[in-house]
């Protein structure tokens, strides 16, 4: 095998993992807290698309990108947020239902988007430095690629020192741990819902962001990066965060590197079977929490 | 407003399609300890359920120092003065002891210091919680975990207590700390407290009024003083 080859993909694959993490954080932070789906996840990737392109109309260049970033967190953020509380909130005790009506809210944003921005994608100029490539040990990297690891390293930092060190976090944590003792020892569960729901759906708006960064944004562009989130949260071990993450480094990986030997659709097939086969194995996930308090 | 800090009338809960708790009445007065006492499934904890308002109830009206509570959800409740020792104790496994605390304040909406504000009494009560203050909560022996649950609870500066089988599952040289504590608790915080115990020596010891339970109802109450335990056994015995 090409070493040069190899290490293009490994590379690669780190940056796959990269977009897979944020694509997939806000997935498993609300189904950690919620154990609701939001099959609209997706959407708010293609909303930070769409949000990131619009802000370069009126501000090109790198200010743009930049400016874009926060632009589509918080637009994201809102729309997340609206979701929340509109729908998902009235049907928090029925989970298949949720499914069903975030399902029908991804079939009317990806429609509204069409008649808004038609149905072929719209493409984002990156920037000069954005642009260019870095020449490594004979590996050549897209300086793209390395802004979204980047992105992915800073908004993982971000999010653990928020869920570790903040008030906030504490109160993240403890209705994840036991709903209700954390109502009954004053903690407004419903808030926390809403805030790490809209956190979720922020960070979903930027990894559209960065979709945008390495192709056209199409109405549909959430659904391709929706499946891989979904294996991610599943393998991740549903709702923990450095399970997720180690999922993700793991799914990112392999299909970068599956690639070096069999084609893209054969390397998105195998990776489902590597999920199906690692689940019969660790049904619990990466990551399984043990500990004495849950066998009271 | 009068003397009660708890004043329940007409309460019913029901599970799903079956009822377990009809048309409860009860009165706690300010600063004494009412014990409920019945067999298993009686519906005891399910009281302190709807009372905190994690659970929900079917009708009737909860009373909180003069003001309806039954509307609220748990949060205000928390917030309004009910400090809750649930069953099996919940302590959030993944959090240290000191963390577990730090949840507790939210009830006192006191913002000035949420960063290890506990007051201080707490360890004092609970000396053992300072030292294992950065272990995770899930791996605290049983005494641990009870006396972190009513550290926790005090955090919130709870003017009623809801105790459900504080002694439950614990060694009995712990348990006689854990009744000390709760001595202290009563006579120098001047804490209401409702009480949910099997155990009826603690009791006899511990509490003013007692209710006994039976099938979602309460049949007889009175004065611990009045009564000799031997009067209530048979609530309890199988």
């Amino acid at each position: 095998m090409d070493a040069t080859l190899f290490l293009n993909q490994l590379f690669n694959g780190f940056s796959v993992a990269s977009l897979y993490l944020l694509a997939s954080l806000g997935l498993a932070l609300s189904f950690g807290l919620m154990r609701v789906i939001n099959m609209a996840h997706g959407e708010m990737l293609m909303l930070g698309g769409y949000l990131a392109w619009m802000t370069l109309l009126v501000v090109p260049g790198a200010a743009g990108i930049i400016l874009a970033i926060p632009v589509a967190f918080v637009g994201a953020a809102a729309m997340g947020g609206l979701i929340q509380s509109t729908l998902i909130r009235r049907l928090s005790a029925r989970p298949l239902d949720t499914l069903l009506a975030t399902w029908g809210v991804s079939l009317i944003l990806q429609q509204g988007a069409r008649d808004l921005f038609g149905a072929v994608g719209v493409e984002v100029r990156a920037p000069d430095w954005l642009s260019g490539s870095i020449a490594l040990a004979g590996v050549t990297i897209p300086s793209a690629r390395i802004f979204i690891i980047a992105v992915a390293v800073l908004v993982l930092g971000s999010l653990a020192l928020l869920l570790l060190r903040s008030r906030i976090g504490l109160l993240v944590r403890a209705v994840n741990q036991d709903r209700m003792m954390a109502a009954a020892t004053g903690i407004d569960v419903k808030r926390v819902d809403f805030t790490i729901f809209c956190l979720g759906a922020g960070i979903a708006g930027l990894a559209g962001v960065m979709l945008a960064l390495l192709g056209p944004v199409t109405p549909n562009v959430g659904q391709s990066y929706i499946i891989p989130a979904f294996l991610v949260v599943v393998m991740g071990g549903l709702g923990s965060i450095v399970g997720t993450t180690a999922a993700a480094a793991i799914l990112g990986l392999f299909s970068a590197l599956a690639q070096i030997f069999v084609d893209v659709s054969v390397a998105q097939m195998l990776l489902l079977v590597f999920v199906v086969l690692f689940i019969q194995v660790r049904p619990q996930g990466v990551i399984a929490v043990r500990t004495r308090a849950l066998d009271v | 407003m009068s003397d009660a800090l708890l004043d329940i009338a007409g309460l019913s809960c029901a599970y799903g399609q079956s009822d377990v708790l009809w048309d409860i009445d009860l009165l706690l007065p300010r600063g004494k300890v009412m014990a409920l006492i019945g067999r298993n499934g009686v519906g005891k904890t399910t009281l302190l359920h709807a009372i905190m308002g994690t659970r929900p109830a079917k009708t009737g009206r909860i009373l909180f120092d003069g003001t309806d509570i039954s509307a609220l959800p748990p949060h205000k409740r928390a917030k309004a003065g009910v400090g809750f020792v649930p069953q099996g104790r919940h302590i959030f496994p993944q959090l240290t002891v000191m963390e577990n605390l730090e949840t507790g304040l939210s009830a006192s909406g006191d913002r000035s210091n949420t960063k290890h504000g506990i007051p201080q009494h707490i360890f004092d009560l609970f000396p053992k919680l300072y030292d294992i203050r950065n272990r995770a909560g899930g791996f605290l022996s049983g005494g641990e975990q009870q006396q972190l649950a009513i550290g926790r609870a005090l955090a919130g500066r709870p003017t009623l207590l809801l105790l459900d089988e504080p002694t439950e599952g614990i060694q009995p040289n712990v348990v006689q700390q854990i009744e000390a504590a709760l001595v202290h608790v009563r006579d120098t915080l001047g804490m209401t407290i409702l009480l949910v115990e099997q155990y009826l020596d603690f009791v006899w010891r511990f509490a003013d009024n007692y209710s006994a339970m039976q099938n979602g109802r309460i049949l007889q109450q009175g004065r611990i003083a009045d009564a000799p335990a031997s009067d209530v056994a048979h609530f309890i015995q199988i």
